[in-house]
């Protein structure tokens, strides 16, 4: 008789596996947790909170990838308006980034009348080894120093290095909760009491 | 030999060559394979006939690479081949894969190239499998030899490096060390090309280092800034981005993005060029706009082939053990000459997706706090403040986390094992003090039938 090769070895091994398998049904289904989402159990876990920012889960406590953070700046231009932060999490986190747009209707040189983000580390600047942490850092930091040499909101750019009083009280005035209009468009602004 | 053996290896005559005959290079020393006592190739033509009959492959990924593989594995000898791809044909794909006709646009790509390997080699059966890899159980991938990857997506490739390590079953040896059992090891060949180059990638799921194991070498996409695509475009890929990124969700709210979907394309590149024309820029093409948003990078059908027959190659080594396999990366640089280096990627012991894990074992009415206090005392462990969480536990996935949620799980503290989850479950651990998350996989010596 023939001693056959290696994988043949393996492959009799296997089917006499299988049967076995069968046989027993009772092989446990070995359900995997999405990579992506076991970052996020570290990042979610280890994520603090400043006082007077808030994190909610429309989906439910288990749905770690997808959560609002909302930012109380208490100085600065925007000091005492409420900003929520949209975030989805990609499975292939933190290989890529979240992707976060703001809900709230906010005149700033760096977030567009859409609720774009210019955040560098939210696209060009990403790193793996970056955190959920880092973002909402860098979105407190967006709040408290809005940036005007990389707009995108040109018109809140514009006037807030030409005239940064004026542009401090049109900010003031839209938290009144008025309307103004902005490029081509008329917006309502929410009311921050 | 009987004389249907025979006709055979006429048929495979360079297959027999190697597989029939032995020679400096055939494995008899056993070189590099994964037995232990080592079993040694012995040329014969049983080898022949269970590459024609009995050995299954699975080609995953029926484009570029993936038409290659078919038409390579085939070649090679190998019977019954799957091939699993979500895709139908775009007209685009004709010139470098080349089991697809012009009539074949819009239909599957796996049913389409099964068809054409099947109708051009007799005596084969490719069976199709026209769907997303993630809607295949592991009982399905189970069913292989070899996997063979023809993917362009991490995140597919992640996906099934997962599935496969999670096949491997462990076994403790006489000297109570846990090894895996080579009966369930499925090894995987990865091919990949982009532009000029190339690689190829053979992965011994609980063995060598798996995809996981070494992500972080392959950096994040590239991303342009978004104040500059807003702002300041500078080239037509700048301009196609905001179309693409900006206008469409604003002028569509609620409507989904279809990068695939011709009129998709057109209005983008219909924006792309009014805005082109608004800054004096040129270079915005529908061709181009399609590469944008589809994120292409140029195909090259040479370095295609060249990948693929290297694959091919590998995945015969393997499953005939006639030679020793590549350990276990070659680079293959076409810019730069003919220049195609090798080296091993090494294993990441705590890898997460390969690792075994961290076995503790307890009683089923053991409760949460006494879990982790036997977590903090393992010495393997020595875990501060872990979070936990599982696929499919009975009280929803989260079993206990730290932080800004923990008092929505604070009552969970005394409840008993049996109650979230069942015996052999594996637990994703992360604690602030160990930088990676941990897998621990918690048994209950009592466990109730
Ligand atoms: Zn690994």
């Amino acid at each position: 008789m023939y001693s056959l090769g290696g994988m043949i070895k393996l492959f009799s091994l296997k089917q006499e596996k299988a049967a076995e398998d069968q046989a027993s049904a009772s092989t446990p289904s070995t359900k995997k947790v999405a990579p992506g989402l076991i970052r996020m159990q570290k990042d979610m876990s280890e994520l603090k909170l400043e006082k007077g920012m808030k994190i909610e889960f429309p989906n439910g406590k288990d749905d770690l990838m997808n959560f609002k953070v909302t930012v109380m700046p208490d100085e600065g231009i925007y000091r005492s308006g409420k900003f929520t932060f949209d975030f989805k999490v990609p499975a292939s986190y933190p290989h890529d980034a979240p992707k976060v747009i703001c809900e709230t209707t906010v005149f700033h040189p760096n977030i567009d009348m859409d609720g774009h983000v210019c955040l560098n580390i939210l696209r060009e600047d990403w790193k793996p080894v970056l955190t959920i942490q880092s973002i909402i850092m860098g979105l407190q930091f967006l709040m408290l120093e809005p940036n005007a040499d990389d707009p995108l909101n040109k018109e809140a750019a514009r006037m807030m290095e030409d005239n940064r009083s004026k542009f401090t009280q049109l900010v003031r005035d839209t938290f009144k909760g008025r309307q103004m209009q902005v490029g081509a468009k008329r917006y309502d602004f929410p009311r921050f009491e | 030999m009987d004389a249907d053996l025979t006709e055979e290896a006429e048929r495979f005559g360079d297959v027999s060559k190697i597989l029939m005959r032995t020679g400096p290079l055939a494995n008899e020393k056993n070189f590099g394979t994964l037995f232990s006592p080592a079993v040694s190739f012995e040329p014969m033509p049983e080898v022949l006939q269970f590459i024609r009959t009995m050995a299954r492959v699975l080609v995953v990924g029926a484009g570029g690479l993936g038409c290659e593989l078919l038409k390579d594995l085939a070649l090679s000898g190998f019977g019954n081949i799957d091939v699993i791809d979500m895709d139908t044909i775009d007209i685009s794909n004709l010139n470098r894969q080349f089991l697809f006709r012009k009539v074949d646009v819009g239909r599957p790509k796996a049913t389409v190239a099964a068809e054409f390997v099947m109708r051009r080699i007799n005596g084969i059966t490719v069976t199709p499998h026209y769907c997303p890899i993630q809607n295949k159980d592991a009982a399905w991938y189970k069913q292989f030899q070899i996997i063979v990857l023809g993917l362009d997506s991490i995140e597919a490739r992640r996906w099934l490096n997962a599935m496969v390590c999670s096949l491997v079953e462990y076994e403790t040896s006489e000297t109570g060390e846990r090894k895996p059992d080579l009966s369930s090891v499925i090894p995987m060949v990865d091919g990949g090309t982009e532009g000029f180059a190339g690689h190829v990638r053979v992965i011994y799921p609980g063995i060598s280092g798996c995809f996981e194991c070494t992500l972080d070498l392959f950096p994040p996409q590239q991303t342009v800034p978004l104040c500059t695509i807003a702002e300041t475009p500078r080239n037509a890929a700048h301009c196609i981005l905001y179309a693409h990124l900006i206008e469409f969700p604003r002028e569509f709210p609620d409507g989904k993005a279809d990068k695939d979907d011709p009129e998709y394309q057109q209005w983008v590149f219909q924006r792309a060029a009014a805005r082109a024309q608004q800054f004096s820029i040129s270079g915005v093409t529908l061709m181009h706009t399609q590469g944008v948003i589809k994120n292409i990078i140029p195909a090259i059908a040479s370095t295609n082939a060249i990948v693929a027959a290297a694959c091919a190659n590998e995945a015969l080594k393997i499953v005939c053990n006639c030679a020793p396999y590549l350990d276990n990366n070659l680079m293959y640089m076409g810019a730069q000459g003919l220049y195609a280096p090798t080296f091993k990627y090494e294993r990441n012991p705590q890898c997460l997706v390969c690792g075994q894990g961290v076995v503790l074992e307890t009683s089923r009415t053991t409760t949460l706090t006494l879990l982790m206090e036997l977590m903090a005392e393992d010495q393997r462990l020595r875990l501060k403040s872990p979070s936990i969480r599982v696929e499919g536990g009975k009280q929803g996935d989260t079993i206990y986390m730290r932080g800004i949620l923990e008092d929505e799980y604070r009552q969970r503290l005394d409840m008993p094992l049996h109650t979230l989850f069942d015996s052999g479950t594996e637990l994703i651990v992360t604690d602030p003090g160990v930088p990676t998350p941990l897998k621990v996989i918690v048994t209950f010596a009592d466990i109730m039938e």
